[in-house]
């Protein structure tokens, strides 16, 4: 017992008491200096729901969920079937299509932002190939911008959702598909019929993390648009919101509350999925106690 | 049995599989499609690499182009500078301690949580789950003043505790299977064999526990490597960055020189792929049994 106690120690301090914390000093009109004082009640909590920037960042982090989802889903499962097969070179693909997973946002915000700068590489590349009419400012225009970090998004993860698909189609016994191959069952209808039914499991845990990381994005976003990331910008989240007001503009116990309003919006979204989607093929790990997962 | 366990006997079948029928070289669509695919994912990384191979005139008159002629200016100064270097050691200390921390402790909690049965084991246990859902993002802005109370401000310290206690959760959780996996008859011959409490730690159970262990190192290794959030607010001097706030830095800082910046990002970046090619399987591996389980 005595074992776990510095595990535990740890945890207590720098992950719980600070989640706490912060729901403490949202009640409090707050400039981050000395004890809080000036409280406020519920009014930061308020206040969120009715600014404008807020729900402005809410309706991006909306959209970023929809269409992470329609974007990676699909070309996800698409390309795990194709390099479900067994083709020569697959391992040195599985490796290369991951890369972009495995370096930092900040590397990734960089790059990205300098090819797609105005007088850019992409612009470029666009003209040289006599499609002039395609060049945009991808960064800078708001309307473009939010379909250029979606763009970014999907380069960044869609290696991680193919490597979780194929993992699954791994797992899919043999003898099914060696049944259904004796019963002359064509490509496709086996794929349509025992694959991806039986990858459902998956793609539910992968659109659950999908779903999470989308609702906390800030590090790309915060990147690439700058440090004050308005709303203006078109591609503003709750997290680089919550940055601007709470440390960048000093409101410490507004952008307190903001980071509460977070995580309680992520928490419903979180416990409703479990709820009426994970519950069917696995245990969440919320709900779930170790014997059944360790034996 | 245990999430992790099931995807490391799923991916034997798949080898066996692969090696049942062999690889062939299926339709030329295939290849077509995957080169496409690899194409994508490897451009935008080529292009800054390479970009640092050229000069700002080459950048700005010939945005897309390669380098012509090639030069190796933008990359010998990164490297002979001093504050890229001490940018590097940070990060290395940094990623390095989390990866000790991290696994130490986890493996401590882990191993009472999977071999001991007392009453609030299962909170225990939930507790580490429910960590999984509180994100950095909620905890970042009390974490920054808890730890300036601390003096742990604009120190690494303050970047790897949190960066330990937040990778915690998925550690442990990865490695708790692992640990009640070793048979009770095991621990019992060795305690009749006269071995102590902790002998049998580190001669049974450590042993016995290396693939979820290097595992759940790697993770923590390549997320304490590429930590962006929590060092930007702890980390306030450009010699105490890690790599990524350096990164940012520098590129602020230099925004009109394009290929310094494009050397200095890829030469970044290095370190995180050299470091993934040799534990691709692993991290591969890693990732599905955790987000499984």
């Amino acid at each position: 017992m005595i074992l776990a106690g510095p595990a535990i120690l740890m945890f207590l301090a720098f992950v719980i008491l600070p989640v706490f914390m912060a729901a403490y000093y949202g009640f409090f009109k707050w400039k981050g200096f000395g004890v809080p004082t000036n409280f406020v009640g519920f009014q930061n909590y308020i206040t969120i729901f009715t600014d404008q920037n807020f729900l402005d960042a809410l309706t991006h982090n909306g959209m970023i969920v929809v269409m992470s989802l329609i974007m990676q889903g699909p070309a996800a499962i698409a390309f795990a079937l194709l390099l479900n097969q067994n083709i020569k070179g697959r391992s040195l693909i599985r490796v290369l299509i991951f890369v972009p997973y495995v370096i930092s946002e900040v590397i990734v915000g960089t790059g990205w932002s300098l090819m797609l700068q105005y007088q850019g590489a992409l612009n470029d590349l666009l003209t040289n190939l006599g499609m002039g009419w395609a060049t945009a400012d991808w960064i800078a225009n708001p309307n473009t911008a939010i379909w250029t970090l979606m763009v970014i998004i999907s380069w960044k993860y869609l290696g991680f959702a193919v490597i979780l698909m194929l993992a699954g189609m791994q797992g899919i016994p043999d003898e099914l598909y060696e049944a259904a191959a004796i019963d002359g069952a064509s490509y496709w209808r086996i794929q349509r019929w025992i694959t991806l039914p039986l990858l459902g499991p998956t793609v539910r845990v992968w659109a659950f993390l999908s779903i999470i990381g989308s609702l906390q994005l800030f590090d790309l976003v915060y990147i690439i648009w700058g440090q004050y990331v308005s709303s203006t910008a078109g591609t503003s989240t709750m997290a680089t919101y919550m940055v601007r007001e709470g440390r960048l503009a000093g409101n410490y116990g507004y952008g307190n509350a903001v980071a509460v309003a977070i995580f309680v919006i992520s928490l419903v979204i979180a416990l409703t999925y479990q709820r009426f989607v994970l519950r069917r093929d696995t245990e969440g790990a919320l709900t779930d106690g170790p014997e059944r997962k360790a034996r | 049995m245990s999430q992790v366990a099931l995807t490391a006997s799923s991916r034997r079948s798949g080898r066996k599989r692969a090696s049942k029928s062999g690889a062939t070289w299926g339709s030329p669509g295939t290849y077509l499609i995957a080169t496409v695919l690899i194409a994508i994912c490897i451009a935008p990384v080529l292009y800054i690499i390479i970009g640092g191979f050229r000069t700002n005139s080459q950048i700005t008159v010939d945005p897309s182009g390669l380098p012509n002629p090639w030069v190796f200016k933008n990359y010998a100064d990164v490297l002979a500078s001093q504050l890229f270097w001490q940018q590097f050691t940070n990060s290395v200390i940094s990623a390095v301690s989390t990866t000790i921390g991290t696994v130490a402790l986890a493996l401590m909690a882990s191993f009472v949580i999977a071999r001991y049965d007392f009453r609030g084991r299962n909170a225990m246990y939930s507790l580490f789950a429910a960590g999984l859902m509180f994100p950095l993002t909620v905890a970042i802005t009390p974490l920054y003043l808890l730890l300036k109370n601390m003096n742990l401000a604009n120190n690494l310290l303050g970047v790897i505790l949190p960066q330990i206690a937040f990778a915690l959760p998925m550690t442990v959780i990865i490695l708790v299977p692992f640990l009640a996996a070793i048979p009770k008859e095991l621990e019992e011959a060795a305690f009749i064999d006269g071995a102590s409490r902790l002998g049998f730690f580190f001669r049974m159970v450590l042993p016995l526990s290396l693939p979820g262990v290097i595992t759940t190192a790697i993770l923590a290794f390549v997320g304490a490597w590429n930590s962006y959030m929590l060092p930007l607010f702890i980390l306030n001097e450009s010699k105490m960055y890690t790599l990524p706030l350096g990164v940012q830095a520098f590129s602020s800082e230099h925004s009109v020189d394009t290929a310094a910046v494009l050397a200095f990002t890829s030469l970044s970046m290095l370190p995180a792929l050299f470091f993934f090619s040799i534990f691709e399987r692993r991290i591969v591996g890693g990732l599905t049994g955790a987000v499984k389980g």
